[in-house]
């Protein structure tokens, strides 16, 4: 246990838990493969996002780019936004934030409790929607200030200098590092710290496959890959759908106990997926990924019951990780 | 040998509107093909003129990337599942937000901050 002068510097340190029924069994005398979860929900807003929020809020400090009072303008689907909330409610900044209308209900009364003013965009309208919002307020107010999260080093660098760390101390053993992949942050920064360290680490990414209808996307040129990706640190890279990550969060819960949003489910599928292949091969493995959140914030969908199509069907068109 | 190929809503019109199309072929180039001599066009929204994968199409066999299995060269199987999405940031639609305050995507997140400095 250890004590804290302030909640900002209890950010990280979180636990990496053992999965011992959910790691695949190995054959007599066949070296173990072991899955084990870095529990990220146990970070001062309960998600991963706390580390690059604080890392991100820092840097624009100490480079004069933010300023007592000053306004932070981000768009975000939801734990970026929670977390930099938090920060900024406990460094004097205002924080507005811009996301779609669908995301859950749970996320967007978070925010305001931290005092975060929110500004939706149109979920019928995709990304070209919140592309035009964000347009349209950057015109208004041409003072307010973005950390960028997509971009910006500070948010890899927040897992070079703690998530990394933190998973080698606690595993030396480690063989494979699988996260989201969602502004790439967790993966290029965790991932070159390991690869730095670790002979012959595999970097594995899980990657959310929504419906097509939250992309909103008219064509192939209007894609996005996120200035801070570089596919050099990973090794895979794997699409889990809904079904598979909805699949894999109700095990985890009903078989660890962990009761981790649906984006960990997806991690959790591309870690078994690469557990079980290293069975296959006769390897010693242990596999360490990440639970981003807790599940806390997605009951409202209802996709913790009912059967796979129910909780598929009440997922469609939302923004679950 | 039938390989099942999904295809993104924004490439329906190159299918005739179909979701799910098949195709034959031992790797992904040999698909493509296939796929391009049925249904004129595909080929070009997916492969640069310089002949790689184009930057924003994100290719999959049996849910993996394809770029990290050998991209154009990567292996086919009879039964594999091929899915072709549009390259997206996994999780948000705030990257495109993002995007567009920033205009000209930069590498430089130094000049990300300059922005809105302004």
């Amino acid at each position: 246990m250890a004590r804290y002068e302030s909640l900002l510097d209890a950010c990280g340190g979180t636990p990496l838990v053992g999965l011992p029924r959910l790691s695949p069994v190995v054959p007599d005398g066949a070296p173990p493969v072991r899955l084990w979860a870095k529990l990220e929900d146990r970070n001062p807003t309960g998600s991963v996002k706390d580390r690059p929020a604080l890392f991100m809020v820092r840097e624009a400090e100490e480079s004069g780019h933010l300023r007592p009072g000053d306004t932070i303008l981000e768009p975000t689907s939801g734990n970026t936004g929670i977390a930099l909330a938090m920060v900024a409610k406990l460094r004097g900044y205002r924080l507005v934030c811009v996301m779609p209308e669908n995301v859950s209900a749970e996320r967007i009364q978070l925010l305001r409790m931290y005092g975060a003013e929110i500004i939706f965009s149109p979920a019928a309208g995709g990304s070209n929607q919140a592309v035009a919002t964000a347009k349209q307020i950057a015109a208004e107010h041409p003072d307010w200030k973005m950390l960028f999260q997509y971009g910006n080093p500070a948010n890899a660098r927040a897992h070079y200098e703690t998530t990394g760390p933190e998973l080698l101390h606690d595993l030396p053993t480690i063989t494979h590092f699988v996260a989201g992949l969602g502004t790439t942050g967790t993966l290029m920064g965790t991932g070159r710290f390991l690869k730095e360290k670790v002979d012959g680490i595999q970097i594995v990414a899980a990657e959310p496959r929504y419906g097509e209808i939250v992309y909103g996307l008219r064509n192939i040129d209007e894609g996005y890959v996120p200035e801070l990706y570089d596919a050099s640190v990973l090794d895979r890279r794997f699409s889990v759908g809904t079904r598979d990550a909805v699949l894999r969060t109700r095990q985890l819960v009903e078989v660890e106990g962990i009761f981790a949003g649906f984006s960990s489910g997806a991690i959790l599928h591309a870690a078994l997926a690469v557990a079980h292949e290293a069975v296959k091969a006769g390897r010693r493995a242990d596999v360490a990924f990440v639970v981003a959140d807790g599940g806390w914030k997605y009951l409202s969908t209802g996709a913790y019951g009912g059967t796979l199509n129910d909780a598929e069907e009440a997922l469609e068109g939302q923004l679950w990780a | 040998m039938a390989i099942e190929v999904r295809v993104p809503t924004i490439l329906r019109s190159y299918t005739g509107g179909s979701k799910v199309v098949e195709g034959a072929g031992d790797t992904l180039t040999a698909l493509i093909d296939d796929l391009d001599a049925k249904h004129s066009g595909l080929k070009g929204r997916l492969i640069t003129p310089e002949g790689g994968l184009h930057r924003f199409v994100n290719i999959y066999i049996n849910d993996e990337d394809v770029r990290f299995l050998g991209a154009l060269d990567a292996k086919l199987s009879d039964g594999d599942s091929v899915t072709i999405l549009p390259a997206v940031a996994g999780g948000a639609l705030g990257f495109a937000a993002a995007a567009a305050l920033l205009g000209p995507r930069s590498n430089r997140p130094a000049a990300v901050l300059d922005r809105t400095k302004g």
